[in-house]
């Protein structure tokens, strides 16, 4: 018999923790001397209290959701993906390419090459960390760590030495023709109140859209039942006639194309140029994300808000309050990661505990059906 | 290049190898014994504020060490409690810890200094002091006048901080703790087997917290080397990757003192060369800088992909110890 | 030498994990100089009691008195001072560690080394010509064979002091003549005044070697008796607490064409030999039973017909068409397309995934199958059905298609594996450790099963460890040892003695003439 029912480890145990983690957070603001409660109503205000505070917070919400989806369905086949970084990062130098090298008559069509090849060269970034664990049995949170630096290293070198504007200082590219930016929130959103300064674009959709595929990726085909086998017992996948390089490789390139998906948000959807560092650590929020979310879609698209809105208050934060540095948002972070995903059994242990002295108790009380 | 801009380079490698060095042994003591630990890095980064930090307010630099390793075992000690205690995932709690470090030393560091996250720069007794060795020179055109031999000692030997040698000393005595002790027979099984140590009546639990704490110390000398030595004070995410340099060379190292230590320099090297010369021009070809950065890292994917020798980690690496009935 | 105290007393012992009460108010008593042993069932708890007396779980209940003082034992370094040793069932040394090295682990003299090694070494010596367990003290474990490991676990006992040694199902890995060479040796510790509890599932140990006897079922301790005052069809009886039929009813064999032909077939695994040179067939209406002791290459056996791993030399024929053995173009779901079943070893790493539910592990190796598919996605609905019906005629209890595997008993969960495999009427079905963990109720049914597939027609090679098992289903038995196929024998012609003779790679006279 289980120790817990379902709803309990699905919803429960993730609420607690991430409760914990806000909880220690005040801890942290109580502790420099300032008010948690005034904190959180002005990152609440910040995130949720106007147009442009949503605008915000969605559109962090939308790199958080391509971020975690991306570590999710890595999780599904119990691989650890710490490489998103590097692969949005990537991802960007794919989406730049396309962008700045053809004459796109129409921002649909740039989207869908876009899209492709930011998944395209997110998906090569992970190919290698995948090849590697697959064929050699390289551990692949410690070659996609790796593979982050080297993405940090060829970016910076692409911007100085290749795409940068001549005359310019600044390590980026020029920026995309006009006819290839997409609709932001106030061009298909404007009646709820959003204004041109949000950088809340179509990507959001593509992000929802992401969602679906990867519900149905993961729950409704063979590919995806493959995937949660081999995450299950490589052993027994192999039993099965599952080829385990076969799927490694693929959940990683998807993963992978996940990650570097992020890139049309920022890169196409925002800034409109490839420019250093856009990615801005969404590629590790995506591991809270995911350990939040318990790898679901839903509870991806959950925890990418609550992280876009903390994001989003964050930087509202160190405006209204500017003892509490923008950093706090980090700390956060980590807590979430540290309950949600490391401290996961000390919330668990005790859930069981009660658990069980509840049916316990049932038991007594009811007479005892016929042993199995 | 003449002979002294060499030993000025090698001089350079062997300040930039001690905080590698240090952490990379801080990890070798944790993964001997089955804790995996990606969390180097966070533990650098509080030592180094909380060093810097301390060391500005008191004057002191040793308080400031002591601070810095203080903040680093405390989150030694976490990684400790999640992974040791609680069976949590033992890279998740270090992606944890790294964040963690990330975010509170520059929250802190805003509320006690109010400099944009980082501390005022420190001087005199705040930082640790070059040690001249007896006979030595010291400036520079004093030793431009020197003899090889008297050049070598002069640059390349003397004249580094207290923490340098300290550094040199901790490999050979990791090497002997690690094999000539009891305790370190211990270690080394715990981390290939548990189920042998917990069997034999000795603790498990204890004996990984043990490694990661002395981890936790490691680290701390680490961050308050780079924090009151290196440099003079604190600013934001100034670990820059060290952590993760020193388990590429760990990985390099096969978990193995000696072999550590020259993994170090030679990644202190790149870093020392990195430093000096914006593009390397080796006949037609040009080396970008950021090559010699990423340097590092794509060694060891090849280490790990196999193709230079087969690194072998602790069998019992990375696995929470569960009983079996 | 008998003393009037026991030299373990257990009184009241009760231990629960979680839900699941493995030890029920348990007192049992061992007189000093005696071996004592333990029979039951797999989960019936012996090995978490022994667990308890070792001091690895604390229990939630109870007493412990060793020489007549009342002992608490709350961790394995109070057992090993009270002078109790364990040797586990798997092994608890670290291969890459020299003999001396684990002997030492725990209990050095000093903080530095150097002297603890140089004194294990002379009372190895010692030790070793004492009680006949010779072994170099500075070979690595890794590198010793199974019966010298184990006798590196003794040693390491005998250097604590044990005056009490636990053997938990000590022959499990071991060939007949090794294991009788340990029974020797626990003989001769019997004598120096040691204690010693042996727990095995095995009758034919426990009338060979024991003095007494305790039998237990479902955590409870049923009964204690003296061993010349029983016999193994009454312990059977009270392992299982109603009559045991041992013997499985079936009509003789009438083969058909041939299935399965094997050549020469080799298969290297981790840089070692695990398959050098079988050859045999199997035809229609055929149980083909493979014996040996784990370990001498029927894994692989299994594995490479399956599909799971790849032979390194050999060829495969099934009806006479070619098997690509060489896994380029071949894995376990294309030779499940040619008819082929398989019913893993190991059902808990192998033939399900514990954490799917029911309905999950019974599409598992088959998803592919249009009958469960419908376009590019997968029909949870039919899945269902087919498991809810396979669940009623496999008798899997409880028939529930939405509880994971793990939640069933280890006889329900093979029941899933069994369904799966054996309701296609495979042409060949391949079967490992049928009945490893199994409640004697499912051991007959499953027997039931494998009959009636044989008796449809179809090929059948059995994998098992149990000799009982083979001689009883086989229609042929085979004998593997170190990668090659012995000799091949009717059951109606060979008995358990030259079967083991066998297994331990020993070609007499006698066993060559049979062939």
């Amino acid at each position: 018999m289980d120790k817990m029912p379902k709803w309990a480890d699905v919803i429960l145990i993730p609420v607690i923790s991430v409760v914990l983690a806000l909880l220690v957070s005040g801890l942290v603001v109580a502790i420099i001397g300032e008010s948690p409660i005034r904190a959180m109503q002005v990152m609440v205000r910040g995130a949720f209290g106007s147009a442009y505070g949503w605008g915000y917070t969605l559109y962090y919400a939308t790199n958080f959701i391509f971020t975690g989806l991306a570590v999710a369905v890595a999780f599904h086949a119990r691989l650890f993906n710490i490489g998103g970084e590097g692969q949005a990062a990537i991802g960007g130098l794919g989406v730049a390419i396309i962008l700045l090298n053809v004459a796109w008559p129409h921002w649909t069509i740039a989207l869908v090459a876009a899209i492709c090849f930011s998944a395209l060269f997110g998906a090569a970034w992970a190919a290698i960390p995948a090849y590697l664990q697959a064929k050699r049995g390289s551990h692949i949170v410690i070659t996609t760590i790796m593979f982050n630096y080297i993405a940090s290293a060829l970016l910076v070198y692409v911007l100085v030495n290749v795409f940068r504007v001549e005359g310019s200082m600044s390590p980026e590219t020029a920026r995309f023709a006009e006819a290839t930016n997409l609709p932001t929130a106030s061009d298909f959103a404007g009646f709820l109140g959003f204004g041109t300064s949000a950088p809340l674009n179509f990507s959001f959709f593509i992000a929802l859209l992401a969602c679906v595929g990867v519900w149905l990726l993961i729950w409704r085909t063979r590919l995806g039942y493959e995937i949660r086998s081999f995450g299950h017992s490589d052993t027994a996948a192999v039993y099965a006639g599952i080829n385990p390089v076969k799927i490694t490789m693929i959940t990683m390139l998807i993963s992978g194309g996940l990650a570097g998906m992020m890139a049309i948000n920022v890169v196409m959807g925002e800034a409109e140029r490839l420019v250093l560092d856009f990615v801005e650590g969404a590629g590790f929020v995506g591991i809270a994300v995911a350990l939040m979310g318990r790898s679901h879609p839903v509870g991806v698209v959950l925890a990418a808000l609550l992280f876009g809105a903390l994001y989003q208050g964050g930087a509202e934060l160190q405006f209204e309050m500017p003892a509490i540095s923008r950093e706090m948002v980090v700390v956060i972070q980590a807590l979430v990661i540290l309950f949600t995903g490391a401290l996961d059994n000390m919330v668990r242990m005790p859930m069981q505990a009660v658990f069980l002295g509840l049916r316990r108790r049932r038991e007594a009380a009811a007479p005892r059906t016929p042993a199995e | 290049m003449d002979f002294l801009t060499i030993l000025q380079i090698l001089d350079s490698t062997v300040r930039l190898a001690t905080p590698l060095l240090l952490a990379c042994l801080a990890g070798l003591y944790s993964e001997r014994a089955g804790v995996f630990d990606i969390g180097l890095e966070g533990k650098i980064l509080a030592a180094a504020f909380f060093s810097a930090a301390v060391a500005f307010t008191s004057g002191s630099v040793w308080l400031g060490l002591l601070a810095g390793i203080a903040a680093s075992m405390a989150l030694a000690a976490l990684h400790g409690v999640a992974s040791i205690t609680f069976r949590g995932n033992q890279l998740i709690s270090g992606v944890a810890i790294n964040f963690l470090a990330a975010g509170l030393t520059v929250v802190i560091a805003q509320t006690w200094f109010l400099q944009g996250g980082r501390t005022p720069q420190l001087s005199g007794a705040a930082r640790f002091e070059n040690i001249v060795l007896p006979g030595a020179a010291s400036r520079i055109r004093d030793i431009a006048q020197q003899g090889p031999l008297g050049q070598i000692y002069s640059e390349l030997i003397s004249g580094h901080s207290i923490i340098v040698y300290v550094a040199l000393a901790i490999v050979p005595l990791t090497w002997w703790v690690l094999y000539r002790t009891r305790f370190g027979l211990r270690l080394r099984a715990v981390g290939e087997n548990p189920a042998a140590v917990d069997t034999a009546g000795v603790s498990v639990v204890g004996l990984r917290f043990a490694a990661v704490l002395i981890a936790g110390v490691l680290c701390g000398i680490a961050g308050a080397y780079l924090a009151t030595a290196l440099n003079a004070g604190f600013v934001k995410d100034m670990s820059a990757g060290r952590g993760f340099i020193a388990l590429a060379a760990l990985i390099f190292a096969k978990w193995r003192p000696w072999y550590a230590l020259s993994a170090c320099l030679l990644f202190g090297f790149f870093d020392a060369v990195g430093n000096r010369y914006q593009n390397i021009q080796l006949g037609e070809i040009i080396v970008p800088v950021q090559f010699m950065q990423a340097l590092p890292y794509i060694l060891v994917v090849i280490v790990l992909a196999g193709l230079v020798g087969k690194a072998i980690p602790p069998r019992a690496g990375g696995e929470p110890y569960v009983k079996e009935r | 030498m008998t003393t009037a105290a026991p030299a373990i007393e257990l009184k009241g012992i009760s231990k629960a994990f979680g839900p699941v009460q493995a030890n029920r108010d348990i007192s049992m008593s061992v007189a000093r100089g005696t071996i004592h042993g333990i029979v039951g069932e797999n989960g019936a708890g012996k090995s978490t009691l022994m667990s308890i007396l070792y001091g690895f779980y604390k229990a939630d209940r109870g007493e412990i008195f060793i020489n007549g003082k009342p002992t608490p034992i709350p961790d394995s370094q109070a057992a090993i001072r009270a002078g109790i040793g364990m040797v586990h069932q798997h092994f608890k040394l670290v291969e890459n560690f020299t003999v001396v090295e684990n002997v030492i682990l725990g209990a050095e003299d000093g903080a530095l080394l150097r002297p603890s090694i140089a004194k294990a070494r002379r009372l190895l010596t010692e030790l070793s010509q004492e009680y006949g367990l010779k072994v170099d003290p500075d070979a690595v474990v890794e590198e010793l064979s199974v019966g010298h490991q184990q006798r590196v676990e003794i040693l390491k006992q005998l250097y604590r002091h044990a005056d009490i040694l636990i053997l938990d199902e000590p022959t499990g890995v071991l060939t007949p003549s090794e294991a009788d060479q340990l029974f020797r040796i626990l003989e001769r510790l019997k004598t120096e005044g040691k204690t010693i509890i042996l727990i095995t599932h095995k009758l034919r140990e426990i009338m060979e070697i024991t003095d007494t006897v305790s039998v237990m079922r479902r955590g409870e301790m049923t009964n204690t008796v003296k061993t010349s005052q029983t016999s193994p069809s009454e312990l059977a009886e009270m392992m299982v607490g109603r009559k045991v039929l041992l013997q499985v009813d079936k009509t003789p064999a009438k083969p058909g064409d041939v299935v399965l032909r094997v050549e020469d077939l080799h298969v290297r695994r981790g840089g070692v030999d695990r398959i050098k040179g079988v050859s045999f067939q199997i035809r229609r209406g055929e149980i083909l039973g493979i014996a040996g002791v784990a370990g001498n290459g029927q894994t692989e056996l299994l594995e490479v017909l399956g599909g799971m791993i790849a032979a390194t030399g050999g060829a495969v024929t099934l009806f006479n068409e070619p098997i690509d053995i060489t896994g380029k173009h071949s894995n376990a779901q294309t030779r499940r397309a040619r008819g082929i079943g398989h019913v893993p070893e190991d059902r808990q790493d192998e033939g399900l995934i514990m954490a799917f539910e029911a309905w999950e592990n019974v599409a598992f190796g088959y998803h592919k199958d249009p009958k469960y598919n419908s376009g590019p996605l997968m029909n949870h609905a039919a899945i269902k059905a087919d498991c809810a019906d396979k669940m009623d005629r496999y008798d899997v209890r409880p028939p529930n298609p939405r509880l994971p595997a793990r939640n069933f008993s280890g006889g329900n969960q093979q029941k899933i594996v069994v369904a799966r495999e054996m309701d296609r009427a495979p042409d060949l079905l391949l079967i490992g450790q049928p009945t490893r963990g199994v409640d004697i109720g499912a051991i007959e049914f499953i027997h039931k099963q494998i009959i009636a597939l044989r008796d449809q027609g179809k090929a059948i090679l059995l994998v098992s460890v149990e000799l009982d098992e083979i001689m009883g289903l086989s229609d042929r038995i085979a004998v593997m040892f170190d990668g090659r196929i012995m000799g091949e024998r009717l059951p109606s012609e060979t008995d358990q003695n030259e079967l083991g003779l066998l297994m331990a790679g020993v070609v007499t006279d006698s066993t060559r003439g049979a062939a």
